[in-house]
């Protein structure tokens, strides 16, 4: 964070003239180094999500003779998975308010509520799956639906470690209190997690909705 | 920050905020256009008011302006001086994401339109290598 005095900054310059953005004021404090470190792995893990989203673009045709996307998805579970996410991020969201004022109760709560909606999303996506094979739309029917699995499935894997995450932190934050580090971890998590949103926003336009489209 | 008379609701939602209120308002800004914007993508899709063939290249747009909804109103991704290095992180992502999607999509569309006989046959090249 910038220090209270400084004089409204233009660019990489922070306020005095003689600054060069450079560090004649030392290294950035934790609390903008280490949310800028996992910003980057966020975004390397975005761009093997575009892997997975380009084999998919590249396979969704090739369904050998076996169901293809309009047969297979549901939009009514799409939405309400999509809301599940979008709410889960957004209560995340009022964890951080209230952390950063180290509210205990509040905190707590909107961290378990972020979880649940989580949990929401990740059973109607794995009930979605078992239906699935249980068909016979399983991810050794076609490349297709092997890239779909893959695709979904990662996405859904990164969900499942977001929820351990967000239970982690619950009893860190109740054992430990709100130390400077345990804040840091916090916000790690939501970067995470509204991550994890940004990309459900590609998979749900993409797969499902471009994939129904009459 | 704290000495200043700015009205709390004045601040750019990934800025600093001192007020509940406004912090909080931030959200739910972002909640609304989120939500807007994904009910908007669902009837796109569902309607035949549209010209079909512009739909999917109108539900990529809706899903591009979601997208910087969550980056502004849920990451906090503003064009502030602390936020350089963010938004030249993501400006470098966003740039090998599209590199390896459009790259794939084209080179992959290129090679199967020229060494399929047809559709049926690419279709069984791409199953069984």
């Amino acid at each position: 964070m910038t220090n209270g005095t400084e004089a409204p900054a233009i660019g990489l310059t922070h306020g005095a003239s003689q600054d060069t953005g450079l560090g004649n004021r030392g290294p950035q404090s934790k609390s903008i180094v280490v949310p800028y470190g996992f910003w980057l792995f966020v975004l390397s893990d975005m761009v093997l999500f575009s892997a997975l989203f380009a084999s998919y673009a590249t396979l969704v045709h090739a369904t050998d003779g076996g169901p293809v996307t309009s047969q297979l998805f549901d939009r009514t579970n799409v939405a309400i998975e999509t809301l599940a996410l979008l709410i889960s991020s957004f209560i995340c969201g009022l964890a951080m308010i209230a952390a950063k004022r180290k509210n205990m109760l509040w905190t707590q709560v909107f961290l378990f509520f972020t979880g649940l909606f989580g949990l929401v999303f990740l059973v109607i996506e794995i009930t979605e799956f078992v239906g699935m094979v249980r068909i016979g739309a399983g991810p050794q029917r076609s490349a297709f639906l092997s890239s779909f699995f893959t695709l979904v499935g990662c996405h859904g894997a990164h969900v499942t470690a977001g929820l351990l995450w967000i239970g982690t932190m619950m009893a860190q934050v109740w054992a430990k209190g709100f130390q400077p580090h345990i804040i840091r971890r916090l916000l790690c998590f939501s970067i995470f997690w509204h991550a994890l949103d940004i990309i459900w926003v590609a998979i749900f336009t993409i797969v499902y909705l471009i994939g129904t489209l009459p | 920050m704290s000495d200043d008379e700015l009205e709390p609701i004045n601040v750019a939602p990934g800025e600093p905020h001192d007020s509940l209120m406004s912090e909080t308002l931030s959200y739910v800004v972002g909640l609304g256009l989120a939500l807007l914007l994904t009910g908007v993508s669902f009837w796109v899709a569902s309607t035949s008011a549209i010209w079909g063939p512009g739909v999917a290249m109108g539900l990529v747009v809706l899903a591009i302006a979601q997208m910087g909804v969550h980056l502004v109103f849920f990451l906090h991704i503003t064009s502030g001086p602390d936020n350089t290095n963010n938004v030249l992180a993501l400006a470098f992502g966003v740039l090998i994401v599209f590199l390896v999607m459009i790259g794939t999509i084209w080179i992959m569309y290129h090679l199967a339109a020229n060494m399929g006989p047809s559709p049926e046959m690419t279709n069984l090249m791409l199953q069984r290598g």
